[in-house]
């Protein structure tokens, strides 16, 4: 990259900061009348007594004749003046705009530059930078560059052009008095500079401190665990504070320099005056110089405090900006990048890779010259399978990085069918080649996006685009062009139907669904399958199936050996494994107007109790609910995990509804309605299956059935939308699709109701031949960051798919099944080697008796090759391979 | 049925029969009422143990595991407490629990458990008893089975 910010600025944007410089030269004429016309109009145009024409107009220093009134030479002066400002104050937002467009587009380009730089960084230098680092550069550090592209050139022209204008007007009154104001100019310039030398270096200073503050609230966020569990908050407080204390010191010392070079500056501003003042007065007196001279002198220096305020600070914004950019760009600069035509290239032809797989004499070592790989040597043909074996230190991890270029090795060649694996671009590589490792990071997106995110390496067909959007589009696009960003459509279709083998989304979906058993993962999306939802309107053909199973496990349910599992539910009958809240709402909540554990406070529910005439009956239920916790709770210690599990009341509140049930008893006004709110919102959480506290008897039931048609029939046209109500014969799209299929509550008290349920559910969706479709509503469960939502477990099984699904020539398993049991261990090396025939495969066993299922295996001990062969040669042969496969 | 009703209940297991009601109506509220159909499995031979049951209802049968197969060893009845060695001393079931009939159980979780023995010395007494008990017919049928074994 450029190393100076003027540099990066010219090269990028050199005609445009022309083209600005030229706007400008062409403002300064009319910038000249403005503030020239007014001194025409006062003495020509308003002279009292009349003045005859003929008058002058002057125009750009032509003086043209008119013969007309003086009023009417008053008002074309007036509308002159009135035109120039239209004029002067269109160039001056055209100006600005300009800049800031200048700027934001630049800024664009720099930070797009920046992180495809972090794409191409050599992988261990991640072991040295930090997210904490990275990101503050490409968001913060980098913002006020914006700001001073637009004016690197146009401020200094501007402003210094204004100077040299009003110091030339000075010496033409006067040119000792001039020499006089020019004096002190090239002190200011001297000292200025060496003064703000060492405030640069404070700055270059604090935008370390504040990076490494970054890194470690990084480092704090990410090992939360760690210091919760070494009781170590006081330690991490401490060495934050004394970060913040360093970063104090600097800005302190900032300030003060600063404000010293200022004062220095507003000094020798004043300075000059006495000059005037002293010369200039010495000058008159003794008859050189008249005092209308002096007062004009003194009336235009006036004018150059501005122009030069503007130039010193554009100094020192530049200052700036040049250490911010410069510690920047340095940081992107590590040695041994990917280049870039490697990385974006798009290969011609078929790039699938033949021939043997060679390793010669392959050693890696660390910066500190620590080995460990060291002459690796072994040939295999590339779709071989073969299996690499060792211990902890073996360096076996190691190699897994290198065969994949995750890692360059230091010495030695690693070629596939006579090609330099170095040389190969990622096009190859990310593509011919996969790579799962033992951790897995997986994208914030669904699961299906993820399994996909291998096949997407280039839009494949563009996005449609009509009316409007297209224009969008276009403009947005020409944008990209003009700032050397990325002009793929990220909205086209990225996804390689023929990568995958496949011809169209519908046979990617069943092929999506194989790989998907093959990686042991269908169980899995299942599961999030029977908890994910679907929009009937998106899907209607889902939702109607889904329908059916309703159906159908609602026959199952007719059986009486299994009819008491669950408790369905029935417009026309109080569900009792259901809250009274669920009960009355009768649906569920969309959005957050119906809380579900707050219903009480709402003024609709309120209205409703009020006019069935319940709001007395739950008053007085939620003084029984109070009673009862109180009776139970009030010996247990506070915290007491019995209050997070079974208790209406929290222990800090409880004292607080004694209070509240010793002002009820004193009668009816005795409570406030601040009272009766908390009390009211009590029984709305009786489960009355599971709380068994006598409270609902059928006689409640009933009124509480009459709430929830009161509920739904008065429900006003505003608040529809926030409710899905429960209906036998619709999909209610607020629900999962497990709750769709159920269609009622699991029934307390029941043993294993949940697994025999379960096993129903499971029983019901085959039969209706529904899996294929749940699992792909699962596939739009969403991973989370990094895949958090998932197990470790389970983002390295969506990492074995994803590879499977775009078929590589060669896939390297770096322990990729450490994190699972040894069943779904088993069943996925079988199934990736069986799907894999044919196909190359190098893969980092965990589990040494594995190996067996290999055709070669390579041992790897201390960073060397210790032997290689078959399981039958090398299983009896006594060394280092037998030895493994005996510790286990 | 109701809590109160399940307190009542409670109060005729020797077990509870000396412990004040309202921290029976906190044992009866706290712990899950489960029913389980004929041949259901309350727990298998090996698992981890994290409560105990009360039978309320119906009966069970104790399951071992032995070289010949599963082998019933006891029956238990209303009333009876089954499941809490494994909560007692953190060890594996050491049986397995199966409905015998339609069976109604108070499932009562360690962490209750442990409460109710340290804040009410009857209860372990009862224990102790109950323990002790089981221990002798253990012995019996351990110098039956010797001698058994010898002849």
């Amino acid at each position: 990259m450029e190393q100076s910010i003027f540099k990066y600025i010219l090269r990028y944007s050199a005609s445009q900061q022309i083209f600005l410089l030229c706007v400008i030269l062409a403002f300064y004429p009319f910038l000249f009348i403005t503030l020239d016309l007014p001194k025409i109009i006062v003495n020509r145009a308003i002279k009292s007594g009349g003045a005859e024409g003929p008058f002058d107009v002057p125009i750009f220093g032509f003086e043209i004749p008119v013969d007309v009134e003086q009023v009417t030479y008053l008002l074309i002066l007036s509308f002159s003046y009135l035109a120039l400002v239209f004029i002067t104050g269109g160039f001056k937002y055209y100006i600005s705009v300009f800049k800031g467009r200048l700027g934001e587009r630049l800024l664009r380009r720099l930070r797009y530059q920046l992180y495809s730089r972090i794409l191409r960084f050599p992988t261990p230098h991640f072991k040295k930078i930090s997210q904490g680092e990275l990101i503050p550069m490409i968001t913060a550090e980098v913002e006020p560059l914006g700001g001073f592209i637009g004016i690197a050139f146009a401020d200094p022209v501007f402003f210094g052009g204004q100077l040299v204008l009003i110091i030339g007007y000075i010496m033409l009154q006067d040119w000792v008095l001039g020499l006089a104001a020019l004096a002190l100019i090239p002190i200011q310039g001297y000292i200025i500079p060496r003064l703000q030398k060492k405030v640069n270096a404070l700055g270059k200073q604090r935008v370390q401190n504040v990076r490494r503050l970054a890194d470690h609230l990084g480092e704090s966020v990410s090992g939360i665990n760690e210091i919760h569990a070494n009781d170590a908050a006081k330690l991490e407080l401490s060495r934050f504070g004394d970060r913040l204390g360093t970063i104090y010191d600097i800005r302190y010392e900032i300030y003060q320099r600063k404000f010293f070079i200022k004062f220095i500056n507003n000094f020798i501003d004043k300075l000059t005056p006495f000059f005037f003042f002293s010369i200039g007065g010495y000058l008159v007196i003794q008859g050189g110089l008249t005092v209308g001279a002096l007062v004009a002198v003194l009336n235009a220096y006036k004018d150059l405090a501005s122009p030069w305020k503007e130039l010193l600070m554009w100094y020192q914004q530049k200052e700036d900006v040049r250490i911010k950019y410069e510690q920047v760009v340095e940081q992107f600069e590590p040695q041994g990048m990917l280049e870039e035509k490697l990385q974006l290239t798009e290969p011609d032809g078929s790039t699938s890779l033949k021939g043997d797989l060679l390793v010669s004499n392959v050693g890696l070592a660390d910066e500190d010259g620590v080995r460990s790989l060291d002459a690796i040597s072994f040939e295999a043909p590339v779709n071989g399978h073969v299996a690499i074996v060792g211990d902890g230190g073996s360096g076996k991890t190691d190699l897994g990085l290198v065969l994949a270029r995750l890692v360059r090795q230091t010495s030695g060649t690693i070629t596939i069918g006579g090609i330099d694996l170095g040389q190969m671009p990622e096009s190859v590589t990310g593509r011919r080649i996969s790579y799962v490792g033992a951790n897995v990071n997986l994208q914030a997106f669904s699961v299906r996006d993820n399994l996909l995110y291998g096949l997407k390496h280039r839009p494949v067909r563009p996005a449609e685009y009509e009316g409007l959007a297209e224009s969008v589009y276009k403009l947005r696009l020409s944008e990209s062009a003009i700032t050397g960003n990325s002009e793929d459509d990220y909205k086209a279709d990225w996804v390689d139907l023929e990568e995958a083998q496949v011809e169209d989304n519908i046979s990617l979906n069943s092929r999506v669904i194989e790989i998907l058993k093959l990686a042991d993962l269908d169980e899995d999306v299942y599961r999030f399958g029977l908890r994910g939802v679907v929009d009937p309107e998106e899907q209607p053909e889902v939702a109607a199936r889904i329908m059916s199973a309703r159906v159908a496990l609602r026959e199952r349910f007719s059986d009486p050996a299994v009819a008491q599992l669950i408790e369905p539910f029935d417009a026309d009958a109080y569900n009792r494994n259901a809250s009274v809240a669920e009960n009355i709402l009768f649906g569920l909540p969309v959005g957050d107007v119906f809380d579900l554990e707050r219903l009480a406070e709402h003024a609709y529910i309120r209205e409703v109790l009020e006019k069935v005439g319940l709001s007395d009956d739950f008053l007085e239920m939620g003084k029984q609910v109070a009673q009862t916790m109180l009776e139970l709770f009030a010996d247990l210690p506070p915290g007491h995990e019995f209050f997070e599990q079974f208790s209406f009341i929290e222990s800090d509140d409880l004292p607080e509804f004694q209070a509240i049930l010793g002002r009820a008893s004193r009668g009816p006004d005795g409570s406030s309605e601040e009272d009766k709110l908390q009390l009211i919102s009590l029984p709305f959480k009786i489960i009355s299956a599971r709380h068994r506290l006598d409270l609902i008897d059928d006689q409640m039931m009933q009124r509480i059935l009459e709430a929830r048609h009161m509920f739904a029939e008065n429900l006003p046209e505003n608040l529809r939308d926030n409710i899905a109500f429960f209906d036998g014969e619709t999909y209610n799209a607020a629900a999962s699709l497990q709750d769709n299929i159920l269609f009622g509550k699991l029934s307390y008290g029941q043993a294993q109701a949940e697994n025999k349920v379960g096993a129903l559910i499971g029983n019901v969706v085959d039969d209706l031949d529904l899996r294929e479709i749940v699992m792909i509503a699962g596939l739009e469960f969403q991973a989370g960051i990094g895949g958090a939502r998932l197990s470790q477990g389970q983002r390295q099984k969506v990492a074995i798919a994803r590879s499977l699904l775009r078929q590589p020539d060669l896939f390297i398993l770096n322990e990729a099944t450490a994190s699972l049991d040894a069943v779904s261990q088993n069943k996925i090396i079988e199934n990736v080697l069986r799907a894999s025939e044919g196909k190359g495969i190098v893969w980092i066993l965990n589990r040494v008796p594995d190996a067996e299922q290999f055709s070669k295996i390579v041992v790897l001990k201390s960073g060397r090759i210790f032997e290689t062969g078959t399981f039958d040669e090398l299983s009896t042969a006594g060394g280092e391979f037998q030895t493994l496969l005996e510790v286990g | 049925m109701g809590l109160q009703e399940e307190v009542e209940l409670l109060r005729n297991i020797p077990l509870f029969a000396k412990i004040e009601a309202s921290k029976l109506k906190l044992l009866a509220f706290t712990s899950e009422r489960l029913t389980y159909a004929e041949q259901d499995v309350l727990f298998e031979q090996g698992d981890v143990g994290d409560s105990a049951y009360i039978i309320i209802g119906g009966e069970a049968d104790i399951v071992v595991n032995t070289p010949g197969g599963p082998l019933v060893v006891a029956t238990l009845k209303q009333n009876e407490i089954v499941g809490e060695i494994a909560i007692l001393c953190d060890v594996p079931r050491t049986a397995t629990v199966r409905a015998k009939t339609q069976l109604t159980t108070l499932r009562i979780t360690k962490d209750l458990f442990f409460n109710l023995v340290i804040e009410f010395p009857q209860i372990a007494v009862e224990i102790m008893r109950e323990l002790a008990h089981r221990l002798e017919q253990t012995t019996t049928k351990l110098r039956e089975a010797v001698a058994e074994a010898q002849s």
